[in-house]
């Protein structure tokens, strides 16, 4: 383009060079106007209370003698904190169970509903994305009232086969309890997200593989899985993130369970407890600070693990 | 069916209650509304010219206190907002004193809670507004619960004596009467079983206030300590009066005598609708508590009646009180004299004290109240029309001694509730739980720079 004019319009060395030097500095002027607004929102709303948070962690408030500085004084205590530890822990065993259950069922879903093609399609499509847009906090409220003993169904329902309905609020249980409701709301989402990959994929490559002699199980396992990979990958890191970061459901379940959910019960709820009901602001960002860690690792390792298919990230 | 759609509006009740608790809890912390700025206030207020004192509180008759409070006084006027109940509002009050800002001139708090927020130096001391004006209109007793040393931290609405609300067609179709001492409480929970009946009791995890309550009545002192030195604490959570009182509650469980339902959930209402519990060891607001939930009406009317709580040794007798709500001055008032009257005047007057007391909101602290004839002879339509403040509730808040509650109640409770539930769950003893217990908040008193003795 410049080049064309400089042909048609020969101009001296001088004011060519002037000219670029307005275009370019318009061109940054109007990139930092289209980045600003973005920025400035960044900044103010995630980099600084990110930075305000990080120079609290780093202090001690007490009772009694007041606040001190403290430097990594309260990541030390954090890692060797009981309490985050087990929670951790837990979630990391939540991880572990829930997030494979829900990738395998939306996976299957998505599968049907892309390879069945019915009346029924769109509306069972519609069904399992639906708990999905009922806000996480009703969810969990209605599930509680589905677990209750004198409430729910479950006591009659195993009445009608002579047996004692399992109380999925007592400790043993909630563990289950939990991921029962966390699958019943993200599957659909999850679901959603793979059949709109799957909807991508080129129908002409089905063809080729009919034509090949594949089957729909193989059409299914080798064609159609390995090429939403990275959707799969994609919800994955999604899960993984939300379930270290695990709070709104046990925190509404606790005043149904108190005894069998704890205020420290998961990471996010002990710096919850430690910040707003226990005043120890300082110790509260420590702990979102430690989890902060325990996710950028988690979510680190298992990109890497998975580093060959990624092609999203 | 009745039974069924009575436990339908309580469990929507509570619903209702749990999806604002939650939502509370979202925006919890960072926004105090209501805060210092008087122009959001709950209630109207009709004299526009005068200065505005604003305060948090969740009586359920709050906007008739803050009207009658409003109406009769010609020198300030309340403007109240409901940020939540108890926890609820006490995060959010945490997190406004800890930002330096967005609390109010006047808090309603539990009486539990007053050390808790003293110690952070939170609460004004109203001694010096006018204290002598209505010194008489209390006990020692109510003042002392409010009292750090010498100094005043609330003025004392509510009190919680406590006794065994209880269901008389059980008790009579088992062919009990009100057990008075704790070994004779046992011993029907086995009659009742062995017969077949239903669960006599509730050991729950999450009141611990309760249990406290009731540990204190075995002897135990959880907390002392010398106001002027406030750096030094004693702890005692195990000495054998706790130790009892655990094991005595965690070996009716284990036997299947009582249950071990969570309180204050919905499904703890509905086994009180459904008669699955004998007795229910409470305080003197829960009949407005139960009320409220659904608990006594229709087909439940006049079954249940109060009795005095069973000792552990009848011959010596020993009160104590679960709860009980004060109004508090924050230190974050811009104008602490004008806020003391507030605090002074709300909940004082005639009309508001007889609302509280009929409705069975309040079990009043206001000797204006508590001496009055119609209180105490008043018949309760919870309890059948029994007596119940003249037989029971007003002899226990008179035996009350007071208590000195710890500067870190919400670890405290917390703790405790952490431990019962292992205790119900697991197979340890209660002397176990208390030593851990003990260990556990010892733990955190050192590390918030006490010195424990």
């Amino acid at each position: 383009m410049t080049l064309q004019i400089e042909k048609s319009a020969p101009r001296t060395e001088k004011t060519t060079q002037q000219n670029r030097g307005k275009v370019r500095l318009r061109e940054h002027l109007m990139g930092w106007l289209f980045v600003g607004p973005f920025g400035i929102v960044f900044l103010a709303l995630l980099i600084a209370p990110l930075a305000y948070a990080l120079y609290l962690s780093l202090f001690q408030k007490k009772l009694i003698g007041g606040t001190s500085f403290v430097f990594l004084d309260n990541y030390v205590k954090a890692f060797t904190d009981p309490s985050f530890l087990s929670g951790s822990w837990f979630v990391i065993r939540f991880s572990l169970v829930s997030i494979p259950l829900q990738i395998i069922i939306a996976l299957a879903m998505a599968l049907i509903l892309d390879a069945v093609t019915n009346a029924f399609t769109r509306f069972s499509r519609l069904m399992i994305f639906l708990p999905y847009a009922i806000p996480t906090v009703i969810g969990a409220v209605m599930w509680g009232f589905l677990y209750s003993k004198n409430f729910g169904p479950l006591t009659d329902i195993f009445a009608l086969f002579g047996g004692t309905a399992p109380n999925f609020l007592s400790s043993n249980l909630i563990f289950i309890g939990l991921v029962n409701i966390v699958t019943w709301q993200w599957a659909g989402y999850y679901m959603i997200i793979l059949y709109a990959a799957l909807q991508g994929i080129d129908p002409a490559l089905y063809e080729a593989a009919r034509m090949d002699g594949a089957g729909k199980w193989q059409v299914a396992l080798r064609i159609k899985i390995p090429l939403i990979a990275p959707a799969l990958i994609l919800i994955l890191v999604f899960s993984l993130i939300g379930t270290l970061q695990f709070f709104n459901e046990p925190q509404i379940l606790r005043s149904l369970a108190a005894g069998a959910i704890g205020p420290d019960y998961t990471p996010n709820m002990y710096a919850y407890q430690q910040a707003f009901s226990l005043a120890n602001f300082n110790y509260g960002s420590a702990i979102s600070f430690a989890l902060g860690g325990v996710v950028f690792i988690g979510v680190y390792a298992f990109l890497f693990f998975t580093r060959k298919r990624r092609s999203f990230l | 069916m009745k039974k069924r759609l009575l436990a339908a509006a309580a469990l929507l009740a509570t619903t209702a209650s749990l999806v604002a608790c939650s939502s509370g809890e979202q925006g919890g912390g960072t926004t105090a509304s209501g805060g210092n700025n008087a122009s959001n206030c709950t209630n109207t207020i009709p004299k526009k010219d005068l200065p505005v004192v604003t305060m948090w509180g969740w009586y359920p008759n709050t906007q008739l206190v803050v009207d009658n409070f409003n109406k009769l006084n010609g020198e300030v006027q309340v403007c109240w907002t409901n940020v939540g109940q108890g926890s609820d509002e006490y995060d959010k009050f945490q997190t406004a004193i800890s930002a330096g800002t967005g609390a109010p001139d006047v808090i309603m708090v539990e009486m539990d809670r007053i050390p808790t927020f003293q110690i952070q130096k939170a609460l004004v001391d109203i001694k010096p507004y006018g204290y002598d004006a209505v010194k008489a209109d209390y006990s020692e007793g109510a003042w002392k619960d409010v009292s750090v040393g010498g100094a005043v931290y609330g003025v004392p609405v509510d009190g919680g004596p406590m006794a065994m609300i209880y269901r008389k067609d059980i008790f009579e179709k088992y062919d009990i009467t009100p057990p008075k001492t704790w070994a004779e409480y046992e011993q029907a929970a086995q009659k009742v079983k062995d017969a077949g009946g239903p669960l006599f009791g509730d050991f729950a995890a999450n009141v611990s206030a309760l249990t406290m309550a009731l540990q204190i009545q075995k002897g135990a002192a959880p907390f002392t300590y010398d106001p002027a030195q406030q750096s030094t604490i004693g702890i005692k959570l195990n000495d054998q009066g706790s130790k009892d009182v655990l094991d005595y509650w965690t070996n009716l469980a284990r036997k299947g005598l009582v249950g071990t339902q969570d309180q204050f959930t919905p499904e703890y209402i509905s086994g009180v609708i459904n008669g699955q519990y004998a007795t229910y060891i409470s305080a003197a607001w829960a009949p407005g508590y139960l009320t409220g939930a659904g608990v006594g009406k229709g087909e439940d009317t006049g079954k249940f009646a109060v009795a005095p709580l069973p000792q552990w040794d009848a011959a010596n007798p020993v009160q104590v009180n679960w709860g009980g709500s004060a109004f508090s001055v924050t230190s974050q008032a811009k104008n602490p004299e004008l806020a003391a009257k507030v605090a002074y005047g709300l909940y004082a007057d005639k009309e508001s004290l007889t609302d509280g007391w009929t409705n069975q909101i309040i079990f009043p602290l206001n000797l204006k109240a508590l001496n009055d004839p119609a209180f105490v002879d008043l018949k309760v339509d919870f309890f059948d029309g029994q007596q119940a403040n003249k037989e029971v509730y007003v002899p226990a808040a008179n035996a009350y001694k007071g208590v000195t509650y710890s500067p870190f109640g919400q670890y405290y409770f917390d703790a405790m509730t952490k431990q019962v539930s292992a205790l119900i769950e697991g197979s340890d003893t209660g002397a176990q739980a208390a030593d851990r217990l003990q260990e556990d908040v010892v733990n955190y008193a050192k590390e918030q720079g006490f010195t424990v003795q």
